[in-house]
């Protein structure tokens, strides 16, 4: 079972302060700490998972700009077998599906039986790259997965719906799956796998290299264009919970059933 | 001259970041207060390479340099100073000497269980009556033959509750004074040893701090580490190694402290707007930034010296140790300080990190042992 894993490198955004950048398309990445998207990072540990069990090599595959390739070295530290950067200027400000045709491009040298990627960037929050390059390899897919069985030929997959529903799906290989968050407990790399990633080769593949036309890819290529990034109005002010604790904590949870946070 | 850490160091001190953010920081307030000592997560750092970190693979470790061992003392350290020296003992001050003046059978038989987590390691130098004077230890140890046996009682050892292999000094010929100390592997089954009083500390208050007690202790002449009468050898480069390490918890505990006060200066509000923009505040953030950088650069000079080869860095070793102990305890005081009342309660860390860095200025050789190393080479 030969599993391509596509991540991307995000900063990170729970915690910081963020300010929106001059020109107001992007935000001031400068101290932020950048590190592989969250739910790539289940993807990529769902993979070690299914390696560990039915044998085979994980290819770890980013587009993405030279610092992304700490990423890729993290995941061959965890086990992954080969990384593949997808590099080139022409890349640059794409929108979904001009990604995923860059990566498509890339698989077509690759022996896979799947290919996971995590439901989501936490960055854009676009959730269609899986889905689009399934499309252009021509291949099933599923997103937010939440379970992977895997068969003869074919994987049984869990997918969470909305009120605690969950869909079971039988998917022919090879396909293209969406992973969700807490799917798995994703590992922490081992210091010796560090030091030996560091010394492995990573793949470089340009536009050129894949004979991709460059106005099919990047900015030339998106059909979708960032006019802006904004702030939300704040609002009127908190909603202050009256009563005992017992009372007050009974409302806080009414609330949060209410707007389906648990 | 190139300030940056490379690669494999950049992402050792990422991974052990986020390990040490999420496995270890909810923790840390919870062991202070018990003080348990925290064997499930020590054993996933160990799983992770971290409890060996400079031991050759074939021996079990991770074969990593020991700025490497420094930053990830000092990663711990920045959100649980308890981790953060256990992690330091086990490395530096047990896995190493057996490594470094062991013979091949000790390093076969003792470094794969200290690198596994399988047992933890300790040392025992210090006695009730033998603190920054280690020559005058009253342990003994006795050739009979095929083993010696050993008697006297060692004082607040880290990680002595829980550990199984102890680098023990004691003194085959007290005559001699320092050139009779020798220095032995001891497993804590050996018939006569025994774990004595668990010290109830001020802060690094999970770190099973212990006497151990040895009443005719027999160790077997196959465990004398390097030669007899080698032991304050022994000592003086486990402590010159060691000493980064302290360095580093030190920073870790100072970047900690500096991380939160400015996390909190810019959230606690007063006379109308946060904190942060008060230039008294300001002043202390400036000067908490300014002292953990430059200890941080002087534990990092001393790391790369040993890693470089260089056979003598004990003044530069005690220079980081020295002021990296200075700077934590004044960075933990004015982190307390800009938390005002919060910062004297258990409900905020810096409350815990204050009480953890006043040891650093008195562990691995106090501040004014350090001073004296210091001048002596200065003065030379």
């Amino acid at each position: 079972m030969n599993i391509v894993v596509c991540v991307k490198q995000v900063p990170e955004t729970a915690e910081a302060d963020l300010k929106i950048a001059a020109g107001g398309k992007g935000i001031v990445e400068e101290g932020l700490a950048l590190q592989i998207n969250e739910s790539d990072n289940y993807a990529l540990e769902e993979a070690l998972l299914i390696t560990e069990e039915h044998d085979g090599d994980i290819t770890i595959m980013t587009l993405g700009h030279e610092s992304s390739e700490e990423v890729l070295r993290m995941s061959m530290a965890k086990g992954a077998g080969t990384a593949v950067r997808v590099a080139d200027p022409a890349f640059d400000g794409g929108d979904a599906i001009a990604t995923a045709t860059a990566l498509a491009a890339a698989l077509k040298d690759v022996e896979y039986d799947l290919v996971l990627t995590g439901c989501m960037a936490s960055d854009d929050g676009a959730t269609q790259v899986g889905v689009a390059l399934a499309e252009l390899l021509d291949i099933p897919h599923a997103t937010y997965v939440t379970e992977v069985e895997v068969g003869s030929g074919e994987v049984t997959v869990g997918r969470e719906l909305e009120g605690g529903l969950i869909e079971k799906l039988t998917i022919k290989l090879p396909c293209v799956l969406g992973i969700q968050t807490g799917i798995n407990e994703p590992r922490y790399a081992s210091i010796m796998g560090i030091a030996r990633a560091s010394k492995r080769e990573i793949e470089l593949k340009s536009a050129g290299d894949m004979g991709l036309d460059a106005s099919s890819v990047g900015a030339a290529g998106s059909g979708t264009v960032l006019e802006e990034l904004t702030f939300p109005p704040v609002g009127e002010g908190a909603d202050i919970l009256e009563g005992t604790p017992s009372e007050a904590s009974g409302k806080l949870a009414d609330i949060l059933k209410e707007k389906g946070f648990v | 001259m190139d300030f940056a850490l490379t690669q494999d160091q950049k992402m050792v001190r990422d991974m052990v970041r986020e390990f040490a953010e999420k496995e270890l920081e909810p923790i840390a307030a919870e062991i202070d207060e018990s003080r348990e000592f925290p064997t499930a997560s020590l054993k996933k750092m160990a799983g992770l390479g971290l409890m060996g970190v400079v031991i050759p693979e074939k021996y079990g470790g991770a074969g990593l340099d020991f700025t490497t061992l420094a930053i990830i003392c000092e990663e711990i350290s920045r959100v649980c100073a308890s981790h953060g020296v256990i992690t330091a003992v086990n490395n530096s001050l047990c896995a190493y000497p057996i490594y470094h003046f062991g013979t091949e059978e000790q390093r076969r038989q003792y470094l794969p269980d200290l690198c596994s987590g399988k047992k933890f390691g300790a040392i025992g130098i210090t006695e009730a009556n033998a603190g920054s004077d280690p020559a005058g230890m009253e342990t003994t140890a006795v050739d009979k033959g095929d083993h010696y046996v050993l008697n006297g009682t060692k004082a607040w050892i880290t990680n002595g509750t829980d550990a199984g292999t102890f680098v023990i000094f004691a003194y085959t010929d007290p005559e001699q004074r320092h050139k009779g100390m020798s220095a032995f592997i001891v497993d804590k089954d050996f018939e006569g040893f025994s774990v004595g009083k668990h010290e109830n500390l001020m802060g690094i208050r999970a770190t099973g701090n212990c006497e151990l007690i040895m009443d005719e202790c027999i160790v077997p002449k196959e465990n004398l580490l390097g030669e007899e009468g080698g032991g304050f050898k022994v000592v003086m480069h486990t402590l010159d190694v060691s000493r980064i390490d302290i360095g580093a918890q030190g920073v870790g505990i100072s970047q900690g402290a500096l991380d939160a006060s400015i996390k909190y200066a810019k959230e606690r509000v007063q006379f109308g707007k946060p904190i942060a923009e008060f230039e008294m505040i300001q002043d202390m953030i400036a000067q908490m930034s300014a002292q953990t950088d430059a200890a941080r650069l002087l534990v990092y000079r001393a790391g790369s010296m040993k890693d470089a080869g260089a056979k003598r860095f004990t003044r530069e070793a005690a220079i980081a140790k020295y002021f990296a102990a200075e700077t934590v305890v004044a960075v933990a005081r004015m982190a307390v300080q800009i938390h005002g009342g919060n910062g004297y309660s258990k409900e905020y860390a810096v409350e815990r990190m204050y009480r953890d860095a006043k040891i650093i200025e008195i562990y691995e050789g106090t501040s004014e042992i350090q001073k004296i190393v210091i001048a002596r080479n200065a003065l030379r």
